[in-house]
């Protein structure tokens, strides 16, 4: 139970339309191994791309839980181990009470009913032969959920039109459409099933600004009112600072920060989550010039063969000998606020 | 003093089945020497084309610049004939794109890359070349310098690839460099150290720099005078203060409204411009802005706002700028 300063903290806007402390997924020590082979005809592993290496963390029904990280993070993976797109090497991937690593592929069609995903590419994610209005319909003629075509079809048109998009767009391509718009039908596509929880997948990142905040908007205003979960995954802070309930930064596989969203930007305390926000530039010009611009050396090491400890120590500027010999725990150093450091 | 580049009035346009795409029309500005000058807009507004003219590098078919001038240093780049254009491009002008993926040739060697353009534009020797493509991968911060030299584009990562891209650009020592998106595909970190390169570097040596564009934050750290775009247009220039501060066209603010803030908690939802960029091949009479545009009267559909001074070196070109700079006002 959480105490009662909670909930009334949840009232304000930050936490508008965060119902309940019901966990709707719950992945506990999640990794992901791929394997590096070598050889043509007989394959050998020499070596594995730790993309995701034991993370775990809750999503609270209502919620959206901000995703952050640069490339080749992990966070891409992660969004795919709870789709079971990937085949994840251990751990628990725990939604609705059930565990979806137990589940084999027949299982896990009915899950993704209720688990969705929208893309970063517009461009891509759409099947260029196909209509609008075929797209939207085809995961709901797939899955049998209405089965008679004229109630598909009115229904496409009501999910157009919660998107923001005229119905006569239904008989258009995709290449006659915008960005903007294309993105709105992967988001039309992925309310078609009536999910519960949806994976964005740097869903506004291919957007131009303008364009970007009609989306934000419109994800906003789908999550009131449909009640949905987003695990909002993306390397832009800004946007993710603006659309969070709470947040996480991962580095290298590694889960590093957790926090509610304000804490988290107000008070970062892992030395790479501090890196990470300074290295953002504030559409502010008097800000900009009074800002320390301390930038963090270094790029980022490789998956395959991750620094020894904690894997952020040859870029930290506060790492000592301690940090090279073991991973430092996860821990709760303020009540929702956990960090992977042992200098905080 | 004359600035380094004016460019007046220029027209580029391209002919294509589906009509005539006037990508600029009519943009001009200057930049002095040593200055740094940001272009910013959103997709399709004519800030990338607007660069390319400068460098003479619009493709015919079915681009072309149509009408206006480019002047570099008193040359007329226009009047040039090709043979004269190339001893400026990657001389005296050189580009840094966004793209180090695929703007540096993946079958020559580094070494190859930086001292080619050493040896076309100068008289150097291919030893000195050398020793001097060390020097700058040493200033563009890359260990080894020797080892990298003999390396492979693929052998390096995105962020060292555009810090290779920004020796290029440097080797000739250049009085101008023209950065389009440079650090758009790179990691925020890795777009931080870049930047700051690009910026203590231009300022050490004393390059202009016109940096194009569409992330506001970037602007606000880096740029001493702004021009923003619209369909092909200047809509408002003038200091980074001046357009953070006290903009005067409505799409200058609606585009400081719609990017969520870092530093900020939220406060509200998003306040984003309705609809979309105009089709370039349908502008009419009126001002390209006015369909999206929430201060629009029947006067912005009869005419085109041309670029009036504000005040100082801030210009607008809108007919309603005082209720636009009001609200402005009112709002902080």
């Amino acid at each position: 139970m959480s105490p009662p300063n909670e909930a009334v903290a949840r009232e304000d806007a930050q936490f508008r339309g965060v119902p309940t402390d019901d966990v709707l997924i719950d992945l506990k020590d999640l990794k992901m191994h791929f394997p590096v082979t070598e050889g043509v005809f007989i394959q050998s592993v020499i070596a594995h791309v730790k993309a995701v290496d034991g993370i775990s963390f809750k999503i609270m029904k209502g919620e959206t839980l901000g995703l952050v990280g640069e490339s080749g993070c992990g966070k891409t993976t992660t969004g795919r181990c709870i789709l079971k797109l990937e085949d994840p090497t251990s751990g628990e991937i725990i939604f609705h009470g059930q565990d979806l690593m137990n589940l084999d592929d027949k299982e896990m069609v009915e899950v993704r009913k209720k688990i969705q995903v929208i893309f970063q590419d517009p461009f891509s994610s759409l099947n260029p032969r196909m209509k609008i209005g075929e797209i939207i319909a085809e995961p709901m003629r797939v899955h049998n959920i209405v089965p008679d075509e004229e109630a598909r079809n009115n229904r496409v048109v009501e999910l157009l039109n919660t998107c923001g998009l005229k119905a006569n767009f239904a008989d258009r391509y995709p290449h006659e459409m915008s960005g903007g718009q294309r993105q709105r039908v992967g988001i039309a596509r992925a309310l078609a099933m009536n999910p519960e929880f949806i994976i964005c997948d740097e869903a506004v990142s291919a957007l131009d600004v303008s364009i970007q905040a009609q989306v934000v908007n419109l994800l906003e205003d789908l999550r009131e009112e449909f009640g949905l979960t987003y695990l909002f995954i993306s390397h832009d802070l800004s946007v993710v600072r603006h659309i969070s309930h709470r947040v996480a930064v991962m580095y290298l596989g590694h889960m590093v920060e957790l926090a509610e969203c304000d804490e988290l930007f107000d008070n970062p305390l892992h030395p790479y989550t501090r890196a990470l926000l300074e290295a953002v530039p504030i559409p502010d010009p008097d800000l900009e010039n009074g800002r320390a611009h301390q930038i963090i050396k270094g790029e980022i090491p490789s998956p395959i063969n991750p620094p020894s400890g904690c894997v952020f120590h040859p870029r930290c500027p506060s790492a000592h000998d301690g940090c090279k010999k073991e991973f430092p725990e996860f821990r709760e150093v303020k009540p929702g606020h956990w960090v992977a450091c042992t200098e905080v | 003093m004359a600035s380094l580049l004016e460019i007046d009035k220029l027209k580029t346009q391209f002919f294509t089945t589906a009509g005539v795409v006037k990508a600029v029309d009519g943009v001009s500005y200057t930049v002095d020497e040593g200055e740094t000058v940001a272009v910013v807009g959103e997709s399709g507004c004519g800030k990338s084309v607007t660069a390319m003219s400068i460098l003479r590098l619009i493709p015919w078919p079915p681009g072309k610049i149509t009408d206006g001038e480019i002047r570099f240093a008193g040359k007329d780049l226009l009047a040039l004939s090709e043979e004269e254009m190339r001893n400026v491009r990657g001389k005296d002008i050189s580009m840094i794109f966004q793209e180090p993926m695929t703007s540096l040739n993946p079958v020559l060697s580094i070494g190859m890359q930086l001292t080619e353009t050493m040896l076309a534009h100068t008289d150097i020797s291919e030893e000195d070349a050398h020793n001097r493509a060390v020097e700058l991968l040493g200033m563009v911060g890359i260990s080894e310098p020797e080892r990298r030299l003999v390396q492979y584009p693929h052998h390096l990562s995105g962020g060292m690839r555009q810090r290779v891209m920004i020796a290029m650009a440097l080797s000739c020592e250049p009085k101008l460099i023209i950065a389009d998106e440079p650090t758009t595909a790179l990691d925020v970190t890795i777009q931080a150290q870049i930047l700051e390169l690009m910026k203590n570097l231009t300022r050490d040596l004393g390059v202009a720099l016109i940096i194009i564009t569409h992330n506001l934050g970037v602007v606000a750290r880096y740029a001493d005078r702004v021009n923003v775009m619209y369909a092909g247009k200047i809509i408002e220039s003038g200091t980074a203060a001046d357009i953070y501060y006290r903009p005067h066209h409505p799409y200058t603010l609606a585009l400081l409204k719609s990017v969520p803030r870092m530093d900020q908690q939220r406060q509200a939802k998003l306040d984003p411009v309705e609809g979309q960029p105009p089709d370039l091949t349908m502008l009419d009479e009126g001002c390209a802005f006015r369909p999206r545009c929430r201060f629009a009267t029947t006067e912005c559909a009869e005419g085109l706002p041309s670029l009036e001074t504000v005040e100082g070196g801030h210009a607008t070109a809108c007919f309603n700028k005082d209720q636009v700079a009001a609200t402005m006002k009112e709002a902080s």
